[in-house]
């Protein structure tokens, strides 16, 4: 288990050898989304309840109050079965807070795992507002409740994620540093990968660091930047270590068109 | 090697986005059908994109590429590899009369386990009663149970006695399926804790059956309380019993004794096993429901007890033999025909 952007992670490998990471849900996020789902429990029970009833009530008042009964009973254990099963993992509350319910290897749910994973929610709410499965949350490794555990499932944040724009995070048109294509070539020979993805992965987060840690850092990897191949002078005495660190990168992973 | 990160972008965009758009109309339309060719081309996506992330992940540890192409990855590995249709077709008959009694059977010696502590509890309610006064406001379970068992049998048995329930019978016997449903669930689910909270909820109701028997026969009225529990009991009791066999089963899975696989395996292998117990608990419940609201409440003179006892012994036997018989038959043309496969021509 790792993290990715805050959150905790499972690995998947696939048959193709490549490995991805898919982030886990917490207990707050997936109790706010309970708690949207309880919304709309009490909102269907009560249309359904409405219509029914006063249908089956013009038959016989007794057979309507029956089924007011049977119609609590039915959304309140099947609304999560359908919903899990119709809309591949997910709740309405779990749609709105972008979670889907998978299967521990990252596979789309058998109808078995959906029904167990909502029926043991008869112990997970345990006393009350689910604290036996937040405290199981908590304590398990991929943060499942008990229903998760016997269902071998997990909910995972599934957000859209939009690409990085790479012309805001590299030098631009003007790099300075691209007037001398050999230093260029030099340095991308001598800068190993690893040189590469620090000075990159401080450039993407650069807007997230606090203002004196940013000059500081910026500052060290200039300097060491600058160690490995010395540019002539005036491609960095006017500009700040940040944009030199840019026009770095723009050098190292943005090779110019033939 | 660093990867040149604009170009490499470049020439995948295309691609992730044809993918991604390809994953919203799965997402959008879960059972549509897709033609063949879009299914390869779909596959070619996926497999493209995933061999971009493994050169994203070797050459460039850019947080951002990465968790943009894991997402689309992620989200088409599931649609890729999740055989989902070929699950064999729900045939609800082929179900009742197979797959339940056959899954029932298979664990049958937890259902003697659930049955021996509902019987070790009956026995303590009953010396519970027998020995302390005290105990009977305790264990009994509802208000009309708490008084005098003649004094009870008396008013029901009074040529209005039945009438107590007109009007409400229906709704009387949808909250009993409903409760009792809900009761073998709760006794499934905790089986999630290494069975003990499972074999504490049996006990309990087996003290609490025991105390009321009991109550009953001291108080002379044996025949009132066979055919009053008889009819419903005959069900509702097993059903209950199969919902706490489900419980021992998912905690058997848990513990693995003696089990050499891991206990993730045990549990995707009792999985299905879990809910037919469950879906089968839930129809005897439902039957149990309808007897107890339509058919226990009414007494002699209404309905001699004679019926109402001959017609839950009926009940039981019926019972033993579906859950006894039913299936086999399945299994024996199963087994005959491994022995002798058609030949292939």
């Amino acid at each position: 288990m790792d993290t990715l952007r805050g959150y905790q992670t499972v690995e998947i490998h696939t048959p193709e050898g490549v490995t991805f990471a898919l982030p886990l849900a917490g207990p707050v996020v997936r109790f706010l989304a309970w708690i949207t789902d309880l919304g709309c429990i009490l909102a269907l029970f009560s249309s359904a309840q409405a219509l029914l009833m006063n249908l089956f009530s013009i038959i016989d008042a007794d057979l309507g109050a029956a089924v007011g009964v049977f119609t609590y009973f039915a959304i309140t254990l099947g609304y999560g079965i359908a919903t899990e099963w119709w809309l591949r993992g997910q709740t309405l509350g779990k749609r709105l807070f972008r979670l889907r319910v998978l299967d521990l290897h990252g596979l789309r749910l058998r109808f078995s795992q959906v029904v167990i994973r909502n029926l043991l929610r008869a112990v997970d709410s345990l006393p009350l507002a689910y604290l036996v499965g937040g405290l199981a949350c908590f304590g398990s490794r991929y943060r499942q409740r008990l229903g998760d555990i016997a269902a071998n499932t997990i909910v995972v944040h599934q957000s859209e994620m939009a690409l990085p724009d790479l012309a805001a995070i590299t030098g631009g048109p003007f790099n300075s540093l691209r007037a001398f294509p050999h230093l260029t070539a030099r340095l991308r020979q001598r800068v190993s990968p690893e040189e590469a993805s620090i000075a990159l992965t401080a450039v993407m987060r650069r807007n997230r660091l606090d203002p004196n840690a940013r000059v500081a850092l910026f500052a060290e990897l200039a300097s060491h930047f600058k160690a490995i191949v010395a540019f002539p002078v005036q491609t960095s005495e006017d500009i700040p270590d940040e944009q030199y660190m840019r026009n770095v990168v723009d050098v190292l992973f943005c090779k110019p068109a033939a | 090697m660093i990867i040149d990160l604009d170009k490499f972008i470049t020439r995948e965009r295309p691609y992730w986005e044809r993918l991604e758009s390809r994953l919203k109309k799965l997402e959008v339309d879960p059972e549509g059908r897709i033609p063949f060719e879009e299914v390869k081309q779909f596959h070619y996506l996926y497999r493209r994109t995933a061999s971009g992330l493994a050169q994203i992940a070797t050459y460039a540890t850019d947080p951002q590429i990465r968790g943009y192409l894991e997402n689309i990855v992620g989200r088409a590995y599931s649609e890729i590899y999740t055989i989902r249709d070929k699950t064999p077709r729900f045939h609800p008959l082929r179900w009742l009369w197979g797959t339940f009694p056959q899954t029932f059977r298979r664990h049958l010696a937890l259902f003697l386990l659930s049955a021996a502590i509902l019987l070790a509890g009956g026995v303590f309610g009953a010396l519970a009663v027998a020995l302390d006064s005290e105990a009977k406001p305790v264990l009994m379970p509802f208000s009309h149970l708490a008084g005098d068992p003649s004094e009870r049998v008396a008013r029901e048995e009074r040529a209005d006695g039945h009438e107590r329930l007109e009007g409400h019978m229906a709704q009387f016997s949808s909250h009993l399926m409903t409760h009792n449903t809900k009761v073998a669930i709760f006794a499934m689910a905790l089986g999630m804790s290494w069975g003990i909270g499972t074999v504490l909820l049996v006990f309990y109701n087996g003290a609490m059956l025991g105390a009321v028997i009991l109550d009953y026969i001291l108080a002379g009225e044996s025949l009132f309380l066979t055919g009053w529990l008889l009819p419903h009991g005959a069900f509702e009791i097993p059903a209950i019993l199969i919902g706490s066999q489900a419980g021992l089963v998912l905690a058997s899975a848990l513990i693995g004794r003696g089990q050499p696989i891991s206990m993730r395996a045990r549990l995707k292998a009792v999985r299905s096993d879990l809910v037919t117990l469950i879906g089968g608990g839930g129809l005897m419940l439902v039957w149990a429901g309808l007897i107890e609201a339509f058919f226990s409440q009414y007494h002699a003179p209404v309905l001699p007890y004679e019926l109402k006892i001959g017609f839950g012994i009926l009940e039981l036997l019926l019972l033993a033999l579906f859950l006894g018989l039913a299936g086999h038959s399945t299994v024996w043309w199963q087994r005959v025909t491994r022995r002798h496969p058609k030949k292939v021509v």
